[in-house]
Order: structure tokens, then C-alpha cells, then sequence
């Protein structure tokens, strides 16, 4: 190969290759997304705990997950978890993982979002008899969660661009697509560069959308009907 | 004479290393309107933080409403109170707070509905038509779809009462309900609890610094320094003859202010 020259035939060949991959980056992000948030929330919520020792067990555990690679983990839940009778397909190993891995990163943003309301409302929750489910889910969280947009979209982006290491366990997702295009063709420039573009766009969008979001939520949170 | 609606009995309650009650003492009668005054510190407010839950106690009891509010009977001995024991004691008492804690995020009429609708279960359609009632009581009947943000602090004080009395508490403690307000806004606020008790009968405990209002109001006035009373007794004997020199010092300092 001399230089750079750029076949825009081969481009348009593997270009739906590539996008079909790209739904499945794409899908593995929005389901680890969802799961993220509800175990961020559920981390969070329990290092809010009474109970000592639920407090302290879960700072481990967060403290563990975040301490570890991502991709030990994705093996560790692909190749060993089958051992003990728990086997997934790369897909849902995928949600797993990277659900489990923001997760633990999430717990700690929504944690300081609900640090960050006042202690009064707390107080009139309580004066009220609110329950604790009540408070949480009327009175602290739809204040708090405005606060938490921007971190947490930082936090889905950054999962959106580490899809790629669930080709280690065989996911067809962008990369891998990419990879097997240049390996038999012998052209790895235009898929791996569409790759990248898609990265890109994906990013720019989410963030868009992110700010968004973040704009139009209202200021002093939303109350449920 | 009945049962004292509320008891202290030796109680004891530290922050820490500071200790706020050794040995508290103190009663109240039903529909009694007592008044506490006194310097900040004397742990006036932790007396009403304490009953409504927000603050537990080292050591001694409490009675209210002839039963424990911070233990429960248990296997014939009484015991720390659980969730459940509490959350029936706090039917009880309502409170109005300092610095509003109103819930910014939901309408004024939101705010009173809340709580009637989730603890009480009350219908949407009862509870809207209480807050209604609540709102023209407090003369607010216009801001019911405002939000709090939009009012002024003595319309977030009005809607701060309207708020406890949703829940129909049969004691109503009052914490400096007044003291965050422009002294301008003080009596809107004022006027609506003299409206308020000479409707309905209550007990009412209340933290104030406005001594014409504690004077004005009360069944009887307590003086409360380094946590505990110094001197109580009808507001017209602590305001006009106090026997304390500590009780006398306290009002001057105060009547030389205003």
C-alpha cells in the first residue's frame, strides 16, 4: 500500500456491516445505561442504610468494582461465572458488566445529589410522617436529580466508548465488525475510520442531547402527579 | 385535672460533649398554649425537635398523648421505639418550621396535599378541597397553583402552617416560626395563628422571640436557660414581675431592643 489512498466503493460496501454492528454498540449502551442507573441508585440508596454493616459492605463493593478493570470483569463474568452454573450470552454479559462497572460509578454522583438536599426537607418529611419510600421517591430524588444529569450523561458517554472491549468476549459490536472487514479485505483504513466517525457522532449527539435534558428539566425538580 | 398531654421525665440530651438537657422535667395540658423564650442555646428549640422526632434522647421519657414517644412496651419491659411506633406518635404533632422547608418543586397546593394523601390515604379530591380550606384560612387562597419560590416569606410561612394542619396534628409546635421574616411580615403570620386558636382549640408549643405575641397568646410562658427552666408561670406575671434575676436581665436586654 502506497500512501493514503481512500476506495470509497469498499466504503459504501462495508458501511452497512458497520451500522448493523453499530446497533448493537448502541443497544448494549442503552441497556447497560438503564442497568447503571438503577444499580447506582440502589448503591447509593444502600450506603444510605441504617444499618452499619450494609453501609460499609456496599463502600467495598464500590470500591472494589471501581478498583478493578472493566475488561477483568467482563472475563471474569464470561469465562468463570459459567463455572458456578451462571452462563450469558456476550450481549447480556455485556449489560451486566458495564451496568455493574457504571454503576458502582454512578452510586457515588447520585449519592452527593441526595447529600446535596437541604437537611430541611428532610425534616418536614419526617415532621409530615412521610415514609422513607415516600420522601425518596416524592420529596428528595425529583429535587435531586437535576444536579446529576450532567455527570451521569458524562458517565454514559464514557460506557458508550468503552463497548469496544466487549469484542473480547466475541460481541459483534463496531470494532469487531471493523476488525473482521480489514482482515478480509486487507483494508483496515475505511472500516476503522467509519468506526471512528460513528464514535464521534454518537458522542457529539448524546452530549447534545445530554445538555438538552439538563436544560429543560426544571430548575427546582418536577413532583409526580 | 387529666393526664398531662405531654411529659418530660428526666430527660437527658447531649451533642456530643455538650450537654443540652441533664434532667429535664417539663408538662404539658391538653389545649394549653405555652410559650418558651429565652436565649439561643438554652436548647429551646431541641425541646420541640425532640418531640416531633427529629431528635432522639440520651436517657429518661416521654409521654404524649398518654403514651412513650421514644420507647414502646415490649415483652413487658420498654424498649427503644421502632419505625412503626414512631411514625403512629408523630400523628400526633405537627410542625411549622423556622426557615419554611417547603418542598420548592411542588405547587403550594401540592406542598399541603402530600401528606394526607400518602400517609392518610385521603382522595385527591378531599385532600385538594382541605388544602383549599387551609389556603383561604391563611388567606392564600389565590396561590394555591404558585410555587413556593414565587412567595414571600411571610406567604411561605402561611403555606407552612396550612401544611401542618393538613394532617390535623393535636399539638402544633411552632419553631421561631417568625424569625427568618422581615419584621414587616411578621404579623401576617402572627395573625394567622391568633385566627387559628381562636377557632379551634389546640396544644401549642412555640418557640418565640416576639414577646408581645408570646405574652399576648399564652396560657403560660416559660424562661428557659442552659436547658431548663429558670421561671414559668402566666405571661402577665413573667412579663410585668419576673423573680429571677436571670428571667429579669433577659427581658430588659429584650424590651431595651424594641
Amino acid at each position: 500500500m502506497n500512501g493514503f489512498d481512500w476506495d470509497w466503493a469498499f466504503t459504501w460496501d462495508v458501511l452497512p456491516m458497520i451500522l448493523s454492528a453499530a446497533k448493537v454498540t448502541l443497544l448494549a449502551t442503552l441497556l447497560g445505561s438503564i442497568f447503571a442507573i438503577i444499580m447506582g441508585l440502589v448503591f447509593a440508596l444502600l450506603r444510605r442504610s441504617k444499618s452499619r454493616l450494609t453501609r460499609t459492605s456496599v463502600y467495598w463493593i464500590v470500591e472494589f468494582i471501581r478498583s478493578t478493570p472493566l475488561l477483568v470483569q467482563i472475563f471474569f463474568l464470561y469465562y468463570v461465572m459459567p463455572e458456578f452454573g451462571i452462563s450469558m450470552s456476550p450481549l447480556a454479559t455485556g449489560v451486566f458488566a458495564l451496568g455493574l462497572h457504571y454503576g458502582a460509578y454512578l452510586s457515588e454522583v447520585f449519592r452527593s445529589g441526595i447529600d446535596g438536599i437541604e437537611k430541611g426537607q428532610w425534616e418536614a418529611s419526617r415532621a409530615l410522617n412521610l415514609s422513607i419510600i415516600d420522601t425518596y421517591r416524592d420529596i428528595v430524588l425529583p429535587q435531586a436529580i437535576r444536579p446529576m444529569i450532567p455527570a451521569t450523561g458524562n458517565y454514559i458517554i464514557a460506557m458508550f466508548k468503552e463497548t469496544p472491549q466487549l469484542s473480547a468476549i466475541t460481541l459483534l459490536e463496531m470494532l469487531q465488525m471493523a476488525k473482521i472487514i480489514g482482515s478480509e479485505n486487507f483494508r483496515y483504513l475505511e472500516p476503522f475510520t467509519l468506526v471512528g466517525l460513528l464514535y464521534l457522532v454518537f458522542s457529539i449527539v448524546a452530549a447534545y442531547g445530554i445538555y438538552q435534558i439538563e436544560k429543560r428539566f426544571p430548575k427546582e425538580g418536577f413532583s409526580l402527579k | 385535672m387529666s393526664a398531662p398531654i405531654i411529659e418530660f421525665k428526666n430527660v437527658k440530651k447531649c451533642f456530643g460533649d455538650t450537654v443540652i438537657f441533664s434532667d429535664f422535667n417539663f408538662k404539658v395540658e391538653e389545649n394549653e398554649i405555652v410559650s418558651i423564650i429565652g436565649p439561643s442555646g438554652s436548647g429551646k428549640s431541641t425541646l420541640l425537635r425532640i418531640l416531633m422526632t427529629l431528635e432522639g434522647i440520651d436517657g429518661g421519657y416521654i409521654n404524649v398523648a398518654g403514651e412513650s414517644l421514644w420507647h414502646m412496651p415490649w415483652q413487658g419491659q420498654y424498649v427503644p421505639a421502632n419505625s412503626k411506633h414512631l411514625h403512629k406518635m408523630r400523628n400526633h404533632l405537627g410542625m411549622v418550621f423556622q426557615h419554611f422547608n417547603l418542598f420548592p418543586h411542588m405547587t403550594v397546593k401540592r406542598n399541603i396535599t402530600e401528606a394526607p394523601m400518602r400517609v392518610k390515604g385521603v382522595s385527591r379530591q378531599d385532600a385538594e378541597e382541605l388544602a383549599e380550606k387551609l389556603l383561604a384560612l391563611v388567606g392564600l387562597a389565590d396561590k394555591a397553583d404558585s410555587y413556593p419560590n414565587d412567595l414571600s416569606g411571610g406567604q411561605k410561612q402561611r403555606v407552612g402552617i396550612a401544611r401542618a394542619l393538613a394532617m390535623k396534628p393535636s399539638i402544633l409546635l411552632l419553631d421561631e416560626i417568625t424569625s427568618a421574616l422581615d419584621p414587616e411580615l411578621v404579623d401576617e403570620v402572627l395573625d394567622v395563628i391568633r385566627n387559628l386558636v381562636k377557632e379551634e382549640s389546640f396544644t401549642m408549643l412555640l418557640v418565640t422571640h416576639e414577646m408581645y405575641f408570646a405574652r399576648e397568646i399564652s396560657d403560660r410562658v416559660c424562661f428557659f436557660d442552659k436547658g431548663a427552666i429558670v421561671e414559668e408561670g402566666e405571661p402577665e406575671i413573667i412579663f410585668t414581675a419576673p423573680k429571677e434575676e436571670r428571667t429579669k436581665a433577659f427581658l430588659n436586654a429584650y424590651i431595651g431592643q424594641s
